[in-house]
């Protein structure tokens, strides 16, 4: 079955579990002891509509103070597709869960109050979908009954978000706007009607008709070593297969291929999956594969097509959203993780700090929680890489503290 | 004639945490405990390793209130498949004053068993023990990692998880700590099935329609077992049923179906309008229950 992952973005109260609580109703996805436990929670907080926010909102903390505070995974499925939201929430401070969320979706939700319009959050949201080069973005303008359901209020919004588009970076993002009432369900899933000036396509008719694609999918072929498969059993006393997830492209068998760093140069021989051997795996498939001279080849090494190399150097130029409390610093040792590789850097400089209101960059020294800017890294060890917007997967990076273990920043090489 | 690898997208996005798993710990190990959620974890490992053997043990914390069919089941794999097994009781636990058995008409043993997991990751010095949750269970589970950090005392700390990007997972821990890993995160009771559907997996006979014992409290279908309280008032009868989840016999109920094929359970999934978990007695305890045992390193 398709699968197809999205990320919802949101401001506090612009109804974002409420859509989603909508999409699942309506796709009679909530069960019924869900959906006994929403009423019976709704009716003791004394709400006289189902708080449909009940069904996503996992934490205590959360249901105490009505808000979400980490990435929550929900699943539905209609006949065509299985559907993955990461529900991640809007406040300027958790821009981490929202890079997050976004990082794995093909497609993006943006939630706007159609009574607030366009506002700064709305900014930043599109902002991070830029970044990450999300290929689809649905602006939901909700609360349309709140507003009469007026046609002037959506063409503001739209012209207005339009203007924000002009200043995107990424012009290739598909942008679709549709007005809603998340709680009432007008245009979620059908239109109940109350807009006859809007003659496009409901939340779940779009997302129905998007086509599915691996999300890596979207460059040259990129093989990252995961582990060696060395049975030493009497059947299969020679055998040795590399195994990874293949990335950006296809392979086959008779490709000419070339192992990063040590730029060791052979030839696909077999493509394996499970017990059975093909001759083309396509990007996204988990393989394993066997090379025609016996070579040495470790995690953490690259196989990628000869006539297709990424670039291999020392320093990368990059932008980095930081994640941690404390501040990123030039002169600072953190572990690169990038694909299956991981190698000792140092942060060389931070060259400024980037607005995420489209209103441009700033000179800057560091770094702080949820800001974004660009960083130049020195690395122990050359990264074979391509650009981010070249190829998503072999473009970006983790930064782990080396003294927490945490995920302190994630890098887009530039 | 050319022959394409079709690819499963949450196959084949399990499979790579199954050699991240490899790839970044020393001693991993794989929770099983018999349900067609641990059986599948096998299959995966066994594709993402194949032709070497699954390179790292099963353990079962067994509580003893198990289902027969359940560890019948497990010892056939575990010998098909050439498997190494660990067993650790929680009767052990409870005859050396660890923990103490809960008494009443809901008692049940599926929370002592988080004191028997930590001893075994202590003894073993286990640093990632792979598990078969799915975030689609249960509300807390939502929120989890794939690569879940757990503290020296096993301890999940929901407030202060890593953030997982892309498909990069940072396994870095230190001594002492050990991570709760999820490969099939992302899949759904449905997708569990029809992969089992797809795959032809074996799995125990008391997830197909049989006739049982039981009795029946506060709506849902206990089964009648030395194991489990029962009230004097609460009659026995005989029903059709299955079961849809397995845990002890204590804290899953029965539905009554006369599902007799995967392809019939399947169909019946898809037309399911209570959730797998609904059927969990142990979750009914309170809304947060599931959160409340997971911060003190129940899976």
């Amino acid at each position: 079955m398709e699968v197809l992952k999205i990320a919802t973005a949101g401001s506090v109260d612009d109804g974002k579990s409420t859509l989603i609580g909508r999409l699942l109703y309506d796709t009679q996805s909530l069960t019924t002891d869900k959906l006994e436990a929403i009423e019976k929670s709704s009716k003791q907080k004394g709400y006289d509509y189902l708080d449909f926010s009940l069904a996503t909102d996992g934490l205590v903390a959360e249901r105490e103070q009505g808000i979400t505070i980490d990435v929550a995974h929900i699943y539905f499925s209609t006949a065509k597709k299985s559907y993955i939201i990461a529900d991640t929430p809007g406040h300027v401070e958790y821009t981490r869960n929202m890079v997050t969320g976004a990082s794995t979706s093909q497609v993006s939700i943006i939630l706007i109050d159609a009574r607030k319009g366009v506002i700064e959050q709305t900014y930043r949201h599109f902002f991070i979908n830029n970044l990450l080069r999300v290929k689809d973005v649905i602006v939901a303008i909700n609360k349309m009954d709140l507003v009469d359901y007026s046609e002037e209020v959506f063409n503001k919004i739209k012209a207005d978000f339009q203007a924000l588009n002009a200043k995107s970076s990424y012009k290739e993002q598909n942008v679709s706007y549709i007005p809603l009432s998340a709680l009432t369900g007008d245009n979620v899933v059908e239109s109940l009607g109350k807009m006859p000036w809007y003659t496009g396509q409901t939340i779940l008719q779009h997302l129905e008709a998007l086509e599915s694609k691996d999300i890596y999918d979207n460059g040259k072929t990129r093989f990252p070593v995961q582990t060696v498969i060395r049975p030493k059993t009497e059947e299969y006393h020679d055998f040795r297969g590399y195994a990874g997830k293949l990335n950006g492209n296809n392979i086959k068998v008779g490709d000419a291929v070339t192992v990063l760093p040590s730029l060791t140069e052979s030839v696909v021989t077999k493509i394996h999956f499970f017990d059975k051997q093909y001759d083309e795996a396509v990007a996204g498939s988990s393989i394993t594969i066997e090379l025609e001279n016996d070579i040495n080849v470790t995690r953490g090494d690259m196989i990628v097509k000869s006539n297709e190399l990424p670039k291999i150097e020392k320093e990368i130029t990059t932008t980095v959203c930081w994640m941690d409390s404390k501040k990123l610093v030039a002169g600072t040792k953190y572990l690169v993780q990038h694909n299956t590789n991981r190698v000792l850097a140092k942060v060389d400089s931070i060259n400024n700090v980037i607005a995420t209101d489209y209103s441009g960059t700033t000179p800057a020294s560091q770094l702080a929680i949820n800001e974004i800017g660009e960083v130049t890294i020195k690395l122990s060890k050359a990264l074979y890489f391509d650009t981010y917007e070249e190829n998503k997967s072999n473009g970006a990076f983790i930064l782990i503290d080396p003294n927490t273990n945490t995920t302190a920043g994630v890098g887009f090489i530039r | 004639m050319s022959s394409v690898l079709k690819t499963n997208a949450l196959e084949s996005e399990a499979i790579y945490i199954f050699r991240e798993v490899v790839s970044q710990f020393e001693k991993p190990v794989l929770l099983f405990s018999g349900g067609k959620d641990s059986i599948t974890l096998v299959r995966l490992a066994q594709k993402a390793f194949f032709p070497a053997k699954i390179p790292f043990p099963l353990l079962h914390v067994d509580t003893g209130h198990n289902f027969p069919e359940t560890i019948e089941f497990r010892d056939k794999l575990v010998a098909e498949l050439g498997l190494e097994l660990i067993v650790r009781n929680v009767q052990d636990a409870i005859d050396q004053g660890k923990v103490v058995e809960e008494t009443g008409r809901y008692a049940s043993r599926n929370s002592l068993q988080t004191t028997s997991l930590l001893d075994a990751i202590d003894e073993f010095k286990f640093d990632a023990c792979i598990g078969g949750a799915r975030r689609d269970e249960e509300k807390a589970r939502a929120k989890e990692r794939i690569f879940s950090v757990r503290d020296d005392f096993g301890q999940w700390d929901e407030k202060n998880q890593r953030p997982e990007l892309f498909d990069l997972l940072n396994g870095k821990i230190e001594l002492g700590q050990n991570v709760r890993v999820f490969p099939i995160s992302n899949w759904t009771e449905l997708d569990v099935w029809s992969y089992i559907e797809q795959e032809q997996i074996e799995i125990p006979s008391i997830y197909f329609s049989h006739t049982r014992k039981v009795f029946v409290r506060d709506g849902m279908i206990w089964s009648h077992s030395p194991f489990v309280y029962q009230d004097e008032d609460e009659e026995i009868e005989e029903r059709v049923v299955r079961f849809r989840t397995v845990g002890d016999m204590s804290c899953t109920a029965a539905v009554e179906s006369y599902a007799g094929t995967i392809a019939e359970v399947v169909g019946e999934i898809r037309q399911s309008t209570i959730s797998e978990r609904g059927a969990r007695i142990d979750d009914k305890r309170s809304e947060a229950a599931m959160e409340k045992r997971k911060q003190q390193g129940y899976f």
